[in-house]
């Protein structure tokens, strides 16, 4: 069968197997054990045409109910945003889409560039001078995160605080227990959420290598103390590391401007879709600090001048920190990472600009305050369970007796509403609660129908 | 060789198309947003943030820019680009389109399952077609990228012999791996144990006899291997590593050269990593995002990352699972890179099973095609013997010794024939390498022209040998100065203004 992507058929194949000498195709094959060759078809479907490959995929991903025609109000680590169809467009240009990892930077100077402008305005988003051409996602960003503290310390033990997503903390665990680091939780202000700070300058000693908050909150509360949890940490010698919505810098002060030394995120609200979870964008910022510079994970793109000093031009930098030259002494494994999702947060964020972005985060958070209010007005429901400033997600309980948070939020759906996270199997102690997160796609109506439904099941 | 080519070069002054932040201008704006709600939210004073700094551009200037910077780059849709162990190979046009739907891209990881039974079909069918191309018992659909699928290798291997009450420290590599799995081991806390090829390219089997002890938590192997050689003493080297009590992680980078022919899994590997971004034909997006799901045999299941995603027959329902007491937990957030998942599923949809197979063959047919016609190259020679699979590795030495210039002189010259470069200086085991994987994309003009271009390059270094030293000039830049770029880094726009104002 002549296959579309394959162009080297029949006459043409049998002309350059007679170029290479051999009479079978098998012959190449010569040096496999006959015993483990596969003497078999593999079992997978017969192959589709294109128009059947479409309906095929259809009529599967028919089964799934995608927010754009029921508004959701989930988020919990990834966001729904509106990603801008220029955004989509320029990301499918084939020259950025079928590229390799720019190690040839003459023939890469576009990607490397775009890399290079989403590393600066990410810089100005965290207020630090450094940062890389990505990570995994939010989560793997923070395992490096803390094994950055250990290698730039010496020391072993990474603080966190008790509320943070259990998927996150799961993966902080895995990433840092082959260097054998010691994470430890700190209980949260039982009213606030915030980080029960008594306790967190009880923890921190010689051996602390970082202390890590987010802010905004897994919860969706602002840590208002940041200065005196910065100064906490550095007193001890430790980093002070904050994980971030980027969206919520717009109007929230940035973390480089109250002392963090690392900043790690979730960058996927920017401009890229929600994907089921992924492809998300791990943002990792640092100070200008060589010492932290050179323990840096992941790619970085520099700007240099060419050999003769006339046109500048970027390149890949310090790659000497990365496992194809240091091998098992690199800063990190990382290779592939996720450089079309930051050449979309470029876009992104240069077509916000300043003012789109403060008004985007303001939008966010006014949002997220109209559903908040409007829920907590309804008897039976509490929102926010915390008694702090948030951003623009929330804790909502549900208080009427016998009426379980699955319940609610299953109730919603018949209503035609996407409910918030299920928040009783990560935080047991909040009862019947749940996160909600709105942002700049939900309407009046959007938030409205989801009032007007949540009073009905509550009642 | 028709030398008429020139890579576009949008340049301004002493820089190619200006930094966005260059061309900002007062209030303009490329997103308008929805009027916000009347509600005011509490942001206590001292959090608020007070000025930030981001270029303002109106949509079409964006738009422009960022396609300007585009035309400055090298994607497979425009050259042939034979990067081995990289399989840049044609990205189906359709694939792109369906992962694009509002039903794949706009739904959320924590939807209630029933509005996402879609996605937990297409998980679970990948999941059978992996495990079926791989020879393994599951898949773990999770990691981002291969070298995130080694991490997670590493670790079902630790939870693995501490299950069985083992504290095994040593993970075996040979010297001619990739970089990722030395630097995926030591992440995981193991030892790294380093073994020599031998005088055929392979493993040295006295090598690793000699290596394997009870310390043995895993062998990390590639196979075809990176000289694009197949391990063909795999089944030895399975049973003196099982004999140890040790495992067989694959590196599956080069699984593009056994597609449909032999199975990892019936090699003898118990840990086995796709790279849905090669041998599967995502794109690669300049550098990601990938996938590398990982398929382990049975005994390694218990062990895989929650969720799994199943399929409850009496309610025909899929399901995500968190109910595996043995998991090693999560090694990223959600379920992994659905985005690409999709575009790697409708991809095996297309090709079918004896499409996997052709690619396979016609991979390897590539490949010594361009090592039959490269023989007769002076000046590029091929350490060992016999036929290769997907990729071959040249050693540009003797050219070296005969005019000086190097092998990245000569991968640095291709550029200018609009053709990527191959890897060069990698497997460090050949001195001055080049890597060429020609992928079964390729026409047999394509593969004809770069070995025309490599004849024309090898004549071009004895006749003008500077002119290679400069190389490449037909691209948007010249060679820059990575020295400097390394010293004085400059990572960032403010980090440029700190050094412009000193």
């Amino acid at each position: 069968m002549v296959h579309q992507y394959i162009p080297n058929v029949s006459k043409i194949r049998k002309q350059m197997m007679d170029e290479v000498g051999i009479k079978d195709i098998e012959e190449l094959f010569a040096d496999v054990p006959q015993e483990i060759k596969l003497d078999r078809e593999l079992r997978l479907p017969p192959p589709m045409s294109e128009p059947e490959v479409r309906r095929h995929l259809s009529s599967i991903l028919s089964k799934n109910k995608p927010f754009t025609r029921m508004p959701t109000f989930l988020g919990g680590g990834v966001w729904p945003h509106h990603v801008p169809s220029h955004v989509r467009s320029v990301i499918h240009r084939s020259e950025f889409l079928t590229s390799y990892t720019p190690y040839q930077a003459e023939v890469s100077q576009g990607v490397l560039q775009a890399l290079f402008e989403f590393q600066s305005m990410i810089c100005e988003l965290v207020g630090l001078d450094v940062a890389n051409a990505s990570m995994y996602d939010w989560a793997t960003a923070l395992g490096e995160a803390a094994l950055m503290c250990a290698r730039v310390t010496g020391r072993r033990k990474f603080i966190v605080p008790e509320i943070i997503s259990r998927d996150r903390l799961s993966v902080l665990q895995n990433y840092t227990s082959g260097a054998h680091l010691r994470i430890v939780k700190i209980e949260p202000e039982k009213d606030t959420g915030q980080l029960n700070l008594k306790k967190l300058r009880r923890e921190v000693d010689e051996d602390t290598a970082g202390v890590y908050i987010e802010n905004p909150s897994y919860l969706g509360f602002l840590e208002t103390r940041v200065d005196e949890i910065a100064e906490i940490a550095h007193k001890v010698g430790a980093r002070f590391v904050v994980g971030v919505n980027p969206i919520s810098l717009g109007i929230i002060k940035a973390p480089g401007d109250y002392g963090a030394d690392i900043v790690v995120g979730e960058g996927q609200p920017l401009g890229n879709p929600v994907n089921f979870g992924g492809p998300a964008l791990g943002i990792f910022a640092c100070r200008d600090d060589e010492k932290l510079i050179r323990q840096l994970p992941g790619r970085l793109v520099g700007m240099t001048t060419t050999r003769n000093g006339e046109t500048w031009g970027y390149t890949m930098v310090l790659q000497t920190r990365e496992q194809h030259i240091r091998r098992e002494r690199a800063t990190s494994n990382i290779c592939s990472n996720e450089a079309l999702c930051a050449v979309a947060a470029a876009i992104y964020l240069a077509s916000l600009g300043p003012t789109g972005f403060r008004d985007l985060a303001e939008t966010c958070a006014a949002n997220a305050k109209y559903a908040m209010d409007g829920l907590n007005r309804i008897d039976g429901l509490e929102a926010p369970v915390f008694d702090s400033p948030h951003f623009n997600e929330f804790t909502l309980r549900c208080e009427r007796p016998g009426l379980s948070i699955e319940k609610f939020n299953r109730e919603l759906l018949k209503h035609g509403i996407h409910g918030g996270k299920t928040l009783k199997k990560e935080f047991p102690e909040l009862g019947e609660t749940s996160l909600l997160c709105v942002t700049e796609i939900h309407t009046k109506e959007d938030i409205d129908l989801l009032l007007e439904a949540a009073s009905r099941i509550v009642k | 060789m028709n030398m008429s080519y020139h890579q576009a070069r949008w340049a301004r002054g002493d820089r190619l198309e200006p930094l966005v932040f260059e061309l900002s201008s007062k209030d303009r704006k490329g997103i308008r947003l929805p009027q916000k709600l009347p509600a005011r939210p509490e942001i206590p004073d001292e959090l608020i943030r007070d000025s930030l700094e981001l270029p303002e551009l109106s949509e079409p200037e964006v738009v422009r820019h960022y396609t300007r910077l585009s035309q400055m780059n090298y994607g497979v849709d425009l050259v042939f680009y034979p990067i081995g162990s990289c399989t840049m190979k044609y990205n189906p046009k359709i694939c792109d389109e369906l992962a694009a739907l509002e039903e794949a891209a706009f739904i959320h990881p924590d939807q209630d399952e029933d509005t996402v039974q879609g996605a937990l079909e297409l998980m679970y069918r990948l999941e059978h077609f992996l495990s079926e191309i791989g020879g393994v018992s599951r898949v773990c659909l999770h990691p981002s990228a291969g070298a995130h699928g080694e991490l997670l290798g590493m670790l079902l291997t630790r939870a693995y012999h501490s299950s069985r009450g083992e504290d095994r420290s040593d993970v075996i590599i040979p010297d001619s791996a990739h970089g990722t799995n030395f630097a995926s081991g030591a992440m995981a806390g193991f030892h790294v144990v380093i073994i020599p090829s031998n005088n055929r390219g392979r493993v040295d089997l006295e090598a690793l006899k000699a290596a394997v002890s009870d310390r043995t938590a895993a062998l990390m192997l590639t196979n075809p291997n990176t000289l694009g050689l197949f391990e063909d003493e795999i089944l030895e080297i399975a049973e003196v590593v099982h004999e140890a009590g040790g495992l067989l992680y694959y590196d599956g980078a080069n699984m593009n050269g056994v597609l449909g022919k032999v199975r990892p899994g019936d090699m003898g590997f118990d840990i086995v990593h796709f790279n849905l971004h090669k041998t599967f034909s995502t794109p690669h997006g300049g550098g990601g995002p990938g996938a590398g799901p990982v398929g382990v045999v049975q005994k390694l299941e218990k062990f895989l990352p929650v969720p799994t995603v199943e399929y409850d027959r009496k309610r025909r329902r899929y399901y995500l699972d968190y109910d595996r007491p043995e998991s090693v937990g999560k090694i990223r957030s959600f379920y992994g890179n659905f985005g690409v998942l999709v575009k790697a599923y409708v991809y095996i949809m297309m090709m079918g099973p004896a499409g996997l197979r052709e690619v396979g063959e016609t991979a390897v047919l590539n490949a010594n095609y361009v090592m039959r016609k490269m023989a007769d190259v002076r000046g590029f020679e091929v350490k060992f013997n016999g036929p290769c699979k997907h990729e071959v590795v040249f050693s540009a030495e003797p050219l070296k010794r005969e005019t000086g210039v190097t092998a990245r002189d000569v991968a640095k010259r291709l550029l200018d024939y609009g053709m990527h470069a191959p890897t060069y200086y990698f497997p460090p085991i050949v001195p001055e390498a080049l890597m060429v994987e020609p992928t079964e994309t390729e026409t047999k003009e394509e593969l004809d022209r770069f070995v025309l271009a490599m004849r024309a390059i090898a004549e071009e270094a004895r006749s003008d040998p500077e002119k290679l030293r400069r190389a490449p000039t037909r691209t948007a830049i010249e060679r820059l100065d990575e020295v400097k770029a390394s010293r004085e880094p400059i990572l960032s726009w403010r980090m440029y203004k700190n050094r412009a104002k000193l």
